[in-house]
């Protein structure tokens, strides 16, 4: 276990090291979450709906989607090289390196969403005051899962031709979940819904990440060695 | 592949041969536990390599691909594939393994600001770290200048002066045909040449093109 952590650990330092040098993904996933925005600033009609029915809906489909693009780049540097060879040829266990990717990507949607999110503020002009922990918390738990499996397809997909492609198409049907739970969450949160309205959708979001991250956990090390 | 059957003892050097597609590649990422074979296994001292991790330890793969990062340093890419094999002391087996290379000089520079022959002397550098007793080379002269191409000559002399089995998988028998114990060449899969290496390189050279022609 100690073996799996510290090879995790120096997989994700890495992997961090190496974005800090190029700033490729994340400047990408925030330029993209940042127009996605725009867009959707533009589209609506004010007077027509208010902000708080159509921000949590808007604020999903941004993070979805940036996340998307963050992703993608997870195995592309690794197969710059056939640098995960190296990796794969070194005596550690297949499990750390999925975690250690898993740990890197979590850092870097993590960092794409709190710079989205004062953005997200900003053009819809929603209050969050008193719901802005819970509005972590719902960000987090919805991360946690959909970024594991993530990871796991763009370990997938990074052999094929048009990787860029395919994770999208195999990803988004297995984010309905946690996205469906983090739009009710964030709804009830911008609402001023009380606790127990909550609950049941952060209960729906504990399970995928409990369930999810330890099926990727599982399934990973097949996948590496196909 | 079918039928493909090796034995090499420490010291030895296997230079594998054959026309594109025949399976060199394959074999040598089988050998080197990035391919699971559907029949058959692949030990080292014994022990199988895919069963036993710890096996793992004892192979060194240097490619025509750097297996390294090009927004990291030298050292970094180094560091990193010490920590992967949990070696001791990374920063100074890093240095070690830089000067042995010669490039000390060049350790704090992001890779791809070396030039082509430097980046593949870090590569070495990468599968030498942990001290293999089997060294796998895949096409390794690809796209090197001469110096370059002397550099991997040396060290793959200096890896079988200190007792590494090793196999060579090439298209230019030339350039490795002095260092080879043994020869081999592979046809569709199968060995079409396995032997002792006996003979000069230009009898050997049109019993080769009997071979790819069938």
């Amino acid at each position: 276990m100690a073996e799996t952590l510290r090879v995790a650990w120096l997989i994700a330092a890495k992997d961090l090291r190496v974005e800090w040098r190029s700033r490729t993904a994340i400047l990408s996933a925030v330029v993209f979450a940042a127009l996605v925005l725009v867009v959707f600033n533009f589209a609506r009609d004010p007077a027509g709906v208010s902000p708080v029915v159509i921000a949590p809906s808007v604020l999903w489909v941004t993070f979805t989607f940036a996340a998307v693009v963050a992703l993608n780049r997870a195995f592309t540097l690794e197969r710059e090289n056939a640098a995960l060879d190296a990796m794969l040829l070194a005596p550690v266990p297949r499990v750390a390196i999925f975690f250690g990717k898993y740990l890197a990507n979590l850092a870097f949607v993590l960092i794409v969403e709190a710079v989205t999110f004062p953005l997200f503020v900003l053009f819809f002009n929603v209050g969050i005051g008193a719901a802005l922990p819970g509005l972590l918390l719902v960000t987090l738990l919805a991360t946690i899962g959909f970024v594991a499996v993530g990871t796991v397809f763009s370990a997938m997909v990074v052999r094929t031709r048009y990787a860029e492609l395919m994770l999208p198409i195999l990803l988004l049907p297995f984010l309905v979940p946690p996205i469906i739970g983090a739009v009710q969450a964030t709804v009830r949160l911008l609402g001023g819904r009380p606790l127990d309205e909550l609950m049941g959708w952060l209960r729906l979001l504990i399970l995928y990440d409990i369930g999810f991250v330890t099926l990727c956990a599982m399934i990973f090390p097949a996948i590496l060695d196909e | 592949m079918r039928g493909i059957d090796l034995a090499l003892a420490p010291g030895e050097l296997l230079l594998v041969l054959g026309p594109n597609g025949a399976g060199k590649t394959t074999l040598l990422r089988m050998l080197a536990g990035l391919a699971r074979p559907s029949r058959g296994v692949v030990t080292v001292d014994g022990r199988p390599l895919l069963a036993d991790p710890a096996t793992r330890r004892s192979v060194g793969l240097i490619s025509h691909q750097t297996l390294l990062y090009d927004d990291l340093t030298a050292a970094e890419n180094l560091r990193f594939t010490a920590g992967l094999y949990g070696l001791p002391n990374r920063e100074q087996v890093t240095r070690e393994a830089l000067e042995r290379v010669r490039l000390s000089a060049r350790a704090d520079e992001p890779l791809r600001r070396l030039s082509r022959g430097m980046v593949q002397r870090v590569a070495i550098a990468r599968a030498l770290l942990h001290a293999p007793t089997v060294l796998l080379l895949d096409e390794p002269f690809t796209g090197l200048d001469t110096p370059s191409v002397g550099r991997i000559r040396e060290v793959i002399r200096e890896q079988r002066a200190a007792g590494s089995a090793t196999v060579l998988v090439t298209h230019n028998p030339a350039e490795a045909w002095d260092l080879a114990t043994h020869v081999g060449v592979m046809v569709q899969g199968l060995w079409a040449i396995h032997e002792p290496r006996a003979e000069g390189l230009e009898g050997f050279l049109e019993r080769y093109a009997e071979a790819v022609r069938g």
